[in-house]
């Protein structure tokens, strides 16, 4: 009986669900870290996970076997050059392609704004990020990579987050799916997909555990509605977002429908981290969906054919733009600077398309403010339109439950969710597919067992042997039994046949006979009793073999029947039945029609 | 003697049948020193087709050495051999049924088993009117189907579904069990492929008219929820082939004691599987759910259910919000933060996180993330929606958000799908918007649907038609090529929304009660697209020209002129009706094409009484008649391909008579040469025509093709009288007196079955003649056919039911423009060309573009197959571009370009005579040519002289 174990990393203060994406799995011996992100709320060290807890004092290279990073949100990757380079881990981190590409940028962005802006100390350097790197084994989609012997991987599409994936780990016949719901960008249910490789514990992200979500293409409509409109009215639009994953597929949604409808106004986005983040996005064409994927037969998608890099003097010019700038909440830099430029024209719009935190230029507009406060009591009159166009579209519940059938896991373990959604969400899966659900709290350990099913080679002349005994081939309906010896040695099972084991084991063959005397009375000679019941078995065992031997003996099959009279009263006679012990079910069928015949 | 010639004949068969063939492949098999080489020699062999009198030989050959062989590719190859060979045309397989069978008994090599067993599949299937080949080949299919090899079993069940009886044998041999169940035992086979095979050979069955017992079903079912896509594809058709089969029977839901009919049951499984994991199977689900009609609607409609739901709460859809924001009668606010907040709690136990059953199976099916997913779920929608009106209007919000896929194949797909249910619903404002956004697209073909969807569409409000009119206008600026589909969209959106139109008049007009406004430039595409639908909406709206200006009216006048196709008539108050061709399009109903359907008829009925060519009067009457049925053509629109190809027809008869004018034929020989030069060119001129009446019309019957040709033939026999006249080469009077000969036997041959109708005509008489003709001297001919030609009667034509001419529009260039097109001489310009075809059947090969250039020179263009496209039925159009090219000339110059329609006619092509011969000769007896259908069109051009 085996036993994975899963356990959330703990986290201070932990019970909010952004970030800290960090779980620690043993299977079958191996020890494997699922993703190591940080959270993003806490400037001490909260924000990296306690690995102290893993191996108390120990060596990390030492306890954990490997790390699988899934994709390259902070949330889940952040704690990595601390974790390989701070705490110290030598051993190897697996990610996919894109994910390694991107990665070092967000970790390094997001290393300049901690250390650089913001002053703090005891942090990674740039260094360590790249040593960490170094670390890094590249994983490419529905390759099975051989960590050791018996540890191997294998990942799967996971959605529209660039180089996203699944993964698919077994150790001999356990194996554990580790999925996020990263297909909340994805503009279906089903985006991601997975062999039915039924792993004992499917492990899922559970964030958006109560949401169906709506579908994306009203969204997306309106979105472009509105951009097109103001575009016709020769106005400006701006558009903050933050540099990765929305920016780009807000920039191919804005490309395509100017290829669409033939217009002509120029797209611009902002310089620096994404134009970097574009470049990758070129590369990695092939990780990205289908209608991107069927257009590179012309051109690469993300070779923009409208959209330009924007430069300052841009923002003066007339005449209707479209401009994406960083940051996302209007709270500073080029997306505010533009902002206050253009917020003074009624014509123009402002698309906030995601969340606003309390207190940024952003949540003040969005919640109608008209006038607003800058620095050196300046006020700024709002006359642009103010537009929201959600689209941190979740992967919802169905995406977890589709996910579900595809792989037919025994077992569910759900992570990162409020109490209260998870609860619901396993009840229904419990109902669906009446398998079992956990749902560890940070810093719980949930433990499965598991049935392994235990190889056993079987010889192949023994198999074809017993495919001959039996009737026609195939018969699923009947399972079928054989007889064979089951020799354990050295830590493997063979079944062979009963000669083999006995000369591999050097032992003689013992014959076992069992014999049984039948008392009746019967008036005829000896023979001629013996001939009776040979000839009524004849008549009755078709396709049998009946022989009469000169020794005054009967054989059907292996069954030996004699007769014999006692001495004092030759009308009582013995009938002797002989049969070794695999006849036996002859047998009894010998013995019953003998049994008859002389009753009669 | 004819006794002996009886024994001959075989013998000097014999003497020219080929052993070459066997016996060469016989000398290289016995020469191959290995199996490499003998296979090697097989491969060579197979390259080359064996005449069907030596296959017998072959396979002898070939079966002699497969016993010899001991190398299973060899084997192999020699079994698949003989399933080709065995398919050899003219070849009957069953002489070698018996040895192909044997083969089997001491074969070892699983792969060669398969082969043989697929090539007895290929004889069983050449010989389906022997039913005991087939028992025996079921018996071994029987026999082989518990090999342990998954190829061998595959192919056992393939042949039991090709072959395997409709009627089990009748107490023949109980132990032959039925062969469904036989079939159905391998549905849980170990290995997917013998699944996937026993569902085809089942399907297989199926096809061929066996009732497939309702047992399958649930095993069918199970397969559903197999690990392999292959299976579950083909028990997606399986379950769909039951549900069709028993649609009404009742089957259990299991863990309750509830029953649903079974095509609900099948309708729910196979929505289910929309969400399968592999996109094969989900395009098949759902093209599979649009055919499922019987379908209650209870379940259609949970397919287009969506529940959302956030933090457990629910959350209206977009579609919804947008369904009560048009109730509440504010329109598109514009999406505020959070106006989409969740609102009730949800009981959690009526939420539905997996799709059961049908639920929200196209919802799931229109946002798959594979295209061809989404346009199969498009299909089938179409298909549902146009049984079921209710299902119809629900399915409308989906539709309307596939206008914005990002696929234009999807986007076009669901344009067309919303234009065939379109009978069946009305616009809403917020959806008609999203609809018109569509038009300012790039892609011509998307704007040419969504024209074409708006011919049909109903809208409910007057700003409904506003709007369509607004974008419609914002179209035309944009593109300014598609004015006339524009037009055409706004004609029909007139006349079918008078009552709406009615008060926007002054606004579109720009009227005003006191005061004259400007008068608007009659040129302006966007103020004829206006008028266009005004004029159209007045047509069943008398009040509405009260509001007409006085130029209105004048434009009116023009308009009615120059469009006639867009712009109605109309009754005016204080003009006069102009009758004549207004009249009759007034009188539309079917009134008028009977009553012209019946003048038509009359005019043959009248023609038809003309004795002979010869016959007194008779030009005068054909003269009458042919002008009548012009005129009709003119005025009768769904007549005008009947009354023209009568009226062709009977011109040509009028050339003929004339040409046969007793008093030509009666002068004396030096003035000949001049009326010849005449009746040549008419005989010339009809040989033409009736190229033209064969292919330049559809919808023609045997009869009629028969009565074409028969004009064709009066026409040569005219050429060969005057041949003989005029020339006085024997050797070449001769030949054309054989070639006509020939050709009075291929027509024999070719309507034998339209003799009969053809009593008292030239081809009669000849025929009758034909022992006397074939035998006497070429003069003596020519004499015959002349006097049965000018005795023989007028042939009665009989109408057929539908008959159209094929007729092409050129509408781009117009060539109307002034400004030359200039290119470089030396170099090639591309000239656009947009035209509309109207039933002219496959034009990809028989349409071809003439550019006739200001020297004299002409070129011939065929456009590429994709430059067709077919927007309607019995409707092409060709979008395509010429390159012309050509050496400097001084001045701006015309040339003209021309629609041409190809034709290839040989005896047989018509009817498609297909002789084995005649296919490997296809040049002998056609005659190729074409016919130019559409009108010239002058572009300007330019070359300008090389640069150095």
């Amino acid at each position: 009986i085996g036993k994975i174990t899963g356990c959330v990393f703990p986290l201070q203060g932990a019970g909010q669900d952004v970030g800290r994406s960090c779980i620690l799995v043993s299977i079958g011996g191996k020890n494997i870290m699922l993703d190591c992100g940080m959270h993003m709320g806490y400037n001490d060290d909260r924000r990296f996970p306690d690995f102290s807890y893993i191996t108390q004092n120990g060596r990390l290279t030492d306890f954990l076997d490997c790390v699988i990073i899934s994709h390259f949100h902070l949330d889940h990757c952040g704690a990595l050059p601390y974790m390989s380079e701070m705490v110290g881990y030598d051993g190897p981190i697996y990610m996919t392609h894109p994910t390694k590409a991107i990665c070092p940028i967000l970790l390094e962005d997001f290393r300049k704004i901690t250390v650089d802006k913001k002053g703090e100390t005891n942090f990674f350097t740039s260094q360590m990020i790249k040593d960490c790197m170094k670390k890094v084994v590249p994983l490419n989609l529905h390759q099975t990579v051989q960590v050791d012997d018996e540890l191997e991987i294998k990942a799967y599409y996971a959605g529209h987050v660039l180089g996203a994936a699944m993964v698919h780990i077994k150790v001999g016949s356990e194996s554990v799916v580790y999925t996020v719901s990263v297909n909340k960008y994805a503009k279906s249910h089903i985006s991601a997909w997975i062999d039915k490789c039924r792993p004992d514990i499917l492990i899922s992200e559970s964030t958006y555990a109560t949401t169906i979500r709506d579908s994306k293409r009203c969204r997306e409509r309106d979105f472009l509605k509105k951009v097109h409109e103001t575009i016709e009215r020769g106005g400006k639009v701006l558009i903050p977002v933050f540099a990765l994953g929305r920016a780009q597929e807000l920039c191919i949604l804005l490309e395509t429908f100017w290829e669409r409808m033939n217009l002509k106004a120029p797209i611009y986005f902002s310089t620096g981290l994404t134009e970097k983040a574009n470049h990758y996005y070129k590369l990695f064409i092939t990780w990205t969906n289908q209608k991107i994927r069927k257009t590179f037969v012309q051109r690469n998608m993300f070779e923009f054919k409208h959209i330009k890099a924007f430069d300052r003097s841009y923002a003066d010019n007339p005449g209707p733009m479209v401009v994406f700038a960083t940051p996302g909440m209007l709270h500073a830099g080029q997306s505010l600077q533009i902002f206050k430029k253009w917020a003074g024209n009624e014509k123009n719009m402002v698309i906030m398309p995601g969340y606003c935190v309390q207190g940024t230029i952003g949540h003040k507009i969005l919640n109608g403010q008209r006038k607003l406060e800058m620095e050196g009591r300046a006020t700024l009159d709002v006359k642009l339109q103010v537009e929201y166009m959600s689209f941190s579209a979740h992967a919802d519940a169905k995406g977890i439950m589709q996910l579900i059938r595809m792989a037919e896991p025994r077992n569910m373990l759900l992570v990162h969710g409020e109490a209260v959604k998870m609860e619901f969400l396993k009840g229904k899966i419990e109902q669906e597919f009446s398998i079992d659900c956990y749902m560890p709290a940070n810093g719980e350990t949930a433990t499965v067992t598991t049935n392994p099913s235990v190889p056993v080679d079987i010889s192949l002349n023994l198999l074809k042997r017993e495919m001959a005994l039996g009737g026609p081939l195939p018969d699923p309906k009947k399972p079928r039994t054989m007889h064979g010896t089951l020799i354990m040695k050295e830590n493997s099972l063979k079944l062979v046949s009963s000669e083999q084991a006995l000369k591999e084991l050097g032992l003689n063959e013992h014959q076992l006979r069992f014999t049984c005397r039948v008392q009746l009375q019967d008036p005829h000679s000896d023979p001629d009793t013996l001939h009776r019941i040979y000839t009524h078995l004849k008549s009755v065992l078709k396709g049998y073999t009946i022989q009469h031997l000169p020794d005054g003996t009967v054989m059907v099959e292996s069954i030996v029947i004699k007769v014999s009279s006692s001495a004092e009263d030759t009308n009582a006679k013995v009938l002797l039945l002989s049969w070794s012990y695999q006849g036996g079910e002859y047998f009894f069928t010998a013995l019953c029609i003998v049994k008859r015949l002389m009753y009669q | 003697s004819g006794q002996e010639s009886a024994v001959l004949s075989p013998a000097k068969k014999l003497r020219l049948s080929k052993p070459s063939k066997s016996a060469a492949l016989h000398v290289d098999l016995c020469k191959a020193s290995s199996s490499t080489d003998a296979l090697q020699y097989l491969l060579t062999f197979s390259r080359k087709p064996v005449e069907a009198e030596s296959v017998e030989g072959v396979v002898r050959i070939l079966l002699e050495h497969y016993y010899k062989e001991t190398d299973s590719s060899v084997r192999l190859k020699i079994a698949s051999l003989l399933g080709l060979l065995s398919k050899t045309p003219g070849f009957s397989p069953d002489c070698i049924v018996d040895d192909a069978i044997n083969t089997l008994s001491s074969e070892k090599s699983h792969q060669v088993l398969a082969q043989l067993l697929d090539s007895l599949l290929v004889i069983g299937s050449q010989l389906p009117e022997s039913p005991a080949v087939r028992l025996r080949l079921i018996e071994v299919a029987y026999k082989n189907l518990s090999d342990s090899s998954f190829g061998v079993r595959t192919k056992c069940l393939q042949l039991l579904g090709c072959l395997g009886l409709l009627e089990a044998p009748l107490g023949k041999d109980t132990a032959m069990r039925d062969v469904q169940s036989i079939i159905s035992d391998y549905f849980g086979d170990q290995d997917p492929r013998v699944r996937t095979a026993a569902l085809k050979a089942m399907l297989q069955l199926h096809e061929r008219g066996m009732k497939i017992h309702q047992i399958i079903y649930d095993q069918a079912c199970r397969l559903l929820s197999d690990d392999y896509e292959q299976v579950r594809s083909a028990a997606v058709q399986m379950v769909w082939v039951l549900s069709q089969l028993y649609p009404e029977s009742i089957v259990p839901i299991p863990s309750s004691n509830e029953e649903i009919r079974l095509v609900d049951d099948a309708f729910g499984k196979i929505s289910h599987m929309v969400s399968d994991g592999s996109w094969m199977v989900r395009v098949q689900a759902a093209k599979t759910l649009g055919s499922m009609l019987q379908v209650s609607p209870h379940f259609l409609e949970q397919t287009l259910d969506k529940k959302l739901m956030s933090d457990l709460r629910r959350k209206r859809t977009a579609h919804e919000r947008a369904k009560e924001l048009f109730a509440s009668g504010e329109f598109s606010s514009g999406r505020k933060w959070a106006d989409d907040a969740p609102k009730e709690k949800l009981d959690t136990n009526t939420v539905n996180l997996i799709a059961s059953g049908a639920c929200g199976a196209f919802v799931h099916g229109l946002e798959d993330e594979m295209f061809e997913v989404r346009n199969a779920a498009v299909e089938a929608l179409c298909q549902l929606a146009r049984s079921s009106p209710s299902f119809a209007e629900k399915c409308l919000d989906f539709l309307v958000d596939m206008f914005n896929d990002e696929i234009e194949e999807v986007r076009l797909q669901s344009i067309h799908v919303l234009r065939q249910i379109s009978t069946h619903i009305t616009l809403r404002e917020d959806q008609l918007d999203t609809v018109l956004a569509v038009l300012e697209d790039s892609s011509r073909d998307i704007r040419e649907a969504l024209h074409e969807l708006l011919c049909f569409t109903n809208v409910s409000t007057k700003e409904c038609i506003q709007l369509a009119l607004l974008e419609l206008l914002k179209n035309l600026n944009k593109y300014p090529t598609d004015r006339s589909s524009v037009w055409k969209c706004l004609k029909f959106l007139g006349s079918r929304h008078p009552t709406l139109v009615l008060p926007l008049v002054p606004e579109l007009l720009s009227t005003h009660p006191y005061f004259d406004t400007p008068e608007p430039d009659m040129d302006d595409p966007a103020y004829i697209a206006v008028l266009v639908l005004v004029f159209n909406a007045a047509t069943s709206c008398p009040t509405m020209p009260a509001l007409f200006s006085d130029h209105t009216f004048r434009h009116y006048a023009y308009l009615r002129d120059s469009l006639s196709h867009l712009v109605p008539p109309l009754r005016l108050p204080g003009r006069k009706q102009v009758y004549g061709l207004d009249s009759v399009d007034c009188g539309s109903g079917s009134g008028s094409v009977e009553s012209a359907q019946l003048f038509l008829q009359q005019s043959l009925n009248r023609v038809s009484t003309i004795q002979n060519l010869e016959a007194a009067g008779a030009p005068e009457l054909l003269d009458l008649t042919i002008r009548d049925l012009q005129r009709l053509g003119e005025l009768q629109t769904e007549l005008a391909g009947a009354a023209d190809f009568c009226a062709t027809f009977l011109r040509c008869q009028l050339l003929l008579m004339k040409a046969l004018q007793e008093k030509l034929w009666n002068i004396s020989v030096p003035l000949i040469l001049k009326q010849n030069i005449t009746v040549t060119a008419a005989a010339q001129q009809v040989l033409d025509e009736s190229y033209k009446l064969e292919f330049l019309y559809s919808g023609l019957e045997n009869r009629q093709v028969a009565t074409i040709h028969h004009v064709r033939l009066q026409a040569k026999a005219l050429q060969l009288i005057l041949a003989a006249r005029t020339r006085h080469g024997l050797d070449s009077l001769i030949s054309s007196c054989e070639k006509f000969l020939q050709d009075v036997e291929s027509f024999q041959r070719l309507f034998l079955t339209e003799l009969p109708h053809l009593q008292d005509s030239f081809v009669e008489k000849l025929l009758e003649l034909l022992p006397r003709l074939s035998s006497c001297k070429p003069v003596e001919q020519v004499k015959i056919l002349q006097t049965t030609l000018r005795q023989s009667g007028l042939l009665q034509l009989r109408l057929p039911e539908q008959i159209h001419r094929a007729t092409a529009t050129i509408i781009e260039p117009t060539g109307e423009s002034d400004n030359p097109l200039r290119f470089t001489s030396g170099l090639v310009v591309a000239l656009d060309i947009d035209a509309t075809l109207e039933h002219v059947q496959d034009p990809q090969n028989s349409v071809k573009v003439q550019v006739l250039y200001p020297d004299g020179q002409s070129h011939v263009i065929h456009p590429k197959p994709a430059d067709f496209r077919k927007p309607g039925p019995n409707r092409h159009r060709l979008i395509t571009q010429v390159y012309l090219s050509h050496t400097a000339w001084t001045e701006p110059s015309q040339i003209e370009v021309r629609l041409l329609l190809a034709y290839s006619s040989s005896c047989s092509s018509r009817l498609g005579w297909t002789d084995a011969m005649d296919s490997l000769h296809p040049a002998e007896g056609t005659v190729e040519g074409t016919i130019p259908f559409s009108k010239h069109v002058k572009v300007f051009i330019m070359p300008k002289p090389a640069r150095r």
